[in-house]
């Protein structure tokens, strides 16, 4: 609904009640990243840990969702249990537009649950159950015996976790609705340590729309733009897996724990092969006429004679880089296999598949033993990487429990720094340079999607310019934390520049918004990297292990020298951006 | 001959479940953002993991909702499915009741949302999963049949 403020249902697990609360601010913080920074100001403990109940999990959705296309995903904000500082995820499914048709810019949630339950809300409803009896269920099954449980097939979104949350993994992931997912920095064991199993949206409100033809001849516009233009094919034909072969050639696909960039055998597993071999169908989130999201099968023989079981699979290009080349798997239907316990367990698979890597270096150079891994870890050995995923997922022993915390945090005691290939968090599938490791490493959710420091890469071959390349991820941040506010897929992000934008805001008569974009970008930015620095991030602090100076590229080896100072001006960037703004007049 | 035109879901296993088509009859048709107050309606069928079904009138003739509909707010419209008149809707809901597909949604007041055959949703769709087909139109009354034959 169009409202001049933000209305935010929040949720006291401890109490099982809710409340609607009316916050001000959609001229200043316009919702999605900017809602959950402002969400997580108000309702957030800078000072306590992330698993303490009284810390928030927060889910918002921005100005334009629903009201015209792409604007299809939703922020995750919270206190991240893998470093323990301000956090944000992003996912689509049918995500953004269950919380629009249930009226709410934004769900907050805190407290703990006296026992394993779910949470279900609507434009009319809401209810706290206990589901005592789902808690270690995998996400496969418990996502089956949520569907039956909770009506409205189709227009509602089920949020879950797996036994990775559970087991408070540090990067647990939360899925939506199958196939997509919240997937960085650890939301699954926020909602694990909520005793939380499942949030489920039911999208059963109905509003009006803006009178008159501007709105109607602008949605048009913009849905022709992004149905009739070339700007889409490549999310829609091969999807983000067409990057495999394209990294490869470039010599810039982390491959085997980030030993190699380029391998002669990667056609088995490129966007090419998964789309011949694999592919059964495309489907898309809520709102999206794109349908990038590619379903992928496995099949098992689970016993003779010609007993046959088979799953449908999500796969993208960080999956296929996760748990296929950075684990020296060139078989897609492998690569599959192993997402698919991936999905099971409930982990973040950029996380699970580089954790893996960097175990099967460790136990080669003998750092650790089979009395650690459990399964003799062997690059290319795709069964024995599925069980060490569950075994992962289910926190097994001491030293996958460890693991599940993160790389780092094992490296640190078992030994390996050096090559554990994490970059704030474990690394995602682009080994293109200095300027992407640098992003990647300080950026503000460690993803690669905080700004485009592996385009700029590509595109800036030769040029060593420290002040440019990271003024490009200041402004590039910026925009994107933009789109991200509104909320915008970034895959988007080439249809809906500026001054679309600004038109969409104005046609729903968010005119203020429209006329102080910029104003309200550079606030944004600045409150999120206020309360990561206040939640304890030290940018100065990062460490960029050596493993990340040894890659070539086809731009030829890594330059250590520009990448430290790539890291020192970023580190002073972030640092200003991070001060308190000055108050208003 | 008489024809008609009425919206048809051919191809629904090309869907993405997007709600493209849902989103554009709710603002097209009704003016409201919503995908549910719409004459189609997609749903997962037992989960995603099994692709979607498109909930929407088939075109019935006699159509059961019109012959429940208790005030004539619902009335067989030619070539199949029905006219929707909404003053003289008493919101009770036995149309929705009727239809054996769950083509009918009732919002909260109980106010009915049927497909009115107009195929603005066609287009929206990335897939072409929808089609509106061409049907013969039967003559309803003695006097409709002689103008046919003659």
């Amino acid at each position: 609904m169009i409202r001049d403020h933000f209305r935010i249902l929040t949720v006291d697990l401890t109490s099982g009640k809710g409340k609607i609360v009316t916050i001000e601010g959609r001229d200043t913080e316009a919702g999605g990243s900017g809602l959950a920074a402002l969400l997580f100001d108000k309702y957030g403990h800078l000072d306590k840990p992330w698993d303490v109940p009284e810390q928030p999990l927060i889910f918002t959705i921005g100005p334009l969702t629903g009201y015209f296309p792409l604007m299809s995903k939703t922020v995750c904000g919270f206190k991240s249990p893998y470093h323990n500082q301000y956090g944000e995820s992003h996912a689509g499914g049918r995500s953004a537009l269950s919380l629009r048709f249930a009226d709410l810019d934004g769900l907050v949630i805190t407290g703990k649950a006296a026992r394993p339950s779910y949470i279900s809300i609507g434009s009319r409803h809401l209810e706290v159950k206990d589901v005592h009896y789902m808690w270690g269920i995998d996400l496969q099954r418990s996502g089956k015996m949520l569907r039956k449980m909770i009506g409205g097939a189709g227009h509602r979104s089920i949020f879950r976790i797996g036994p990775a949350g559970e087991n408070l993994s540090a990067y647990a992931c939360i899925t939506v609705d199958t196939y997509r997912h919240f997937g960085r920095l650890g939301g699954g064991a926020v909602m694990g340590s909520k005793n939380l199993k499942a949030i489920a949206i039911q999208g059963d409100g109905v509003f009006q729309l803006p009178e008159g033809k501007e709105y109607a001849e602008l949605f048009e516009e913009v849905h022709k733009q992004l149905t009739t233009t070339d700007m889409m094919d490549k999310y829609h034909n091969l999807g983000t897996p067409v990057n495999v072969a394209v990294l490869n050639g470039l010599k810039a696909l982390p491959i085997r724990n980030l030993q190699q960039t380029t391998d002669p055998n990667i056609k088995g597993i490129t966007g090419e092969t998964f789309a011949d071999d694999t592919l059964l169908r495309n489907t898309a989130c809520a709102g999206c006429p794109v349908g990038c999201i590619h379903i992928g099968f496995v099949r098992e023989k689970f016993m003779e004679p010609n007993q046959y079981l088979y799953r449908q699979v999500s796969y993208d290009h960080e999956p296929i880089f996760a748990t296929g080349s950075m684990l020296g798997i060139t078989n897609a239907f492998s690569v599959l296999g192993i997402i698919d316990m991936v999905e099971k367990m409930g982990l973040d698979v950029m996380s699970a598949g580089v954790a893996l890597a960097w175990a099967t270096e460790a136990l080669e150079k003998g750092l650790i033993s089979e009395k650690e891994t459990l399964v003799p870890l062997k690059f290319n050995d795709a069964a024995g990487y599925k069980e060490a995923i569950q075994h992962l997922g289910l926190g097994s022993n001491d030293f996958y429990r460890l693991l599940a915390q993160g790389t780092m945090k094992a490296a640190a005691q078992y030994g390996g720094e050096d090559f554990a290939c994490v970059l704030g968090q474990e690394m995602a599938g682009y080994a293109t340079g200095e300027v992407f490791f640098t992003s990647q490493a300080l950026g503000f959710r460690h993803s690669h999607l905080d700004s485009g420091g592996y385009s700029y890469d590509q595109k800036h071959t030769t040029e060593r310019k420290v002040k440019e390349a990271v003024d490009f991820l200041v402004k590039d941040e910026q925009g994107r934390v933009l789109l991200t506010s509104m909320v915008a897929c970034l895959f988007a992000r080439e249809v809906y520049k500026d001054d679309l934008l600004a038109d969409c805001l104005s046609s729903l008569g968010y005119t203020t918004l429209a006329d102080n974009m910029q104003q309200v970008a550079q606030h944004i930015q600045k409150l999120r990297w206020r309360l990561r620095l206040a939640t304890g991030f030290d940018p100065a602090a990062v460490k960029i292990p050596k493993r990340f100076t040894e890659v070539t590229t086809w731009k030829g080896p890594i330059d250590p020298k520009f990448l430290k100072q790539l890291k020192k001006e970023y580190t002073k960037r972030i640092i200003e951006l991070g001060k308190e703004e000055p108050k208003e007049q | 001959m008489k024809t008609a035109k009425v919206l048809t879901t051919p191809r629904m296993e090309r869907c993405i479940g997007c709600h493209s088509c849902s989103l554009a009859c709710a603002r097209l048709v009704h003016k409201k953002l919503s995908w549910d107050t719409a004459g189609i309606r997609i749903i997962s069928s037992g989960g995603l993991s099994t692709g979607f079904e498109a909930k929407s009138c088939l075109a019935c003739n006699p159509a059961p909702c019109a012959l429940a509909c208790p005030t004539g707010a619902f009335s067989q419209r030619k070539g199949g499915g029905v006219i929707f008149k909404s003053k003289h809707c008493i919101q009770c809901g036995d149309c929705a009741e009727a239809c054996p597909v769950e083509a009918i949604y009732l919002d909260a007041t109980s106010e009915p949302f049927v497909c009115i055959h107009c195929g603005q949703c066609v287009p929206y769709c990335p897939h072409d999963c929808l089609e509106m087909a061409e049907v013969v139109v039967e003559p309803s009354t003695e006097k409709e049949a002689e103008e046919v034959a003659s």
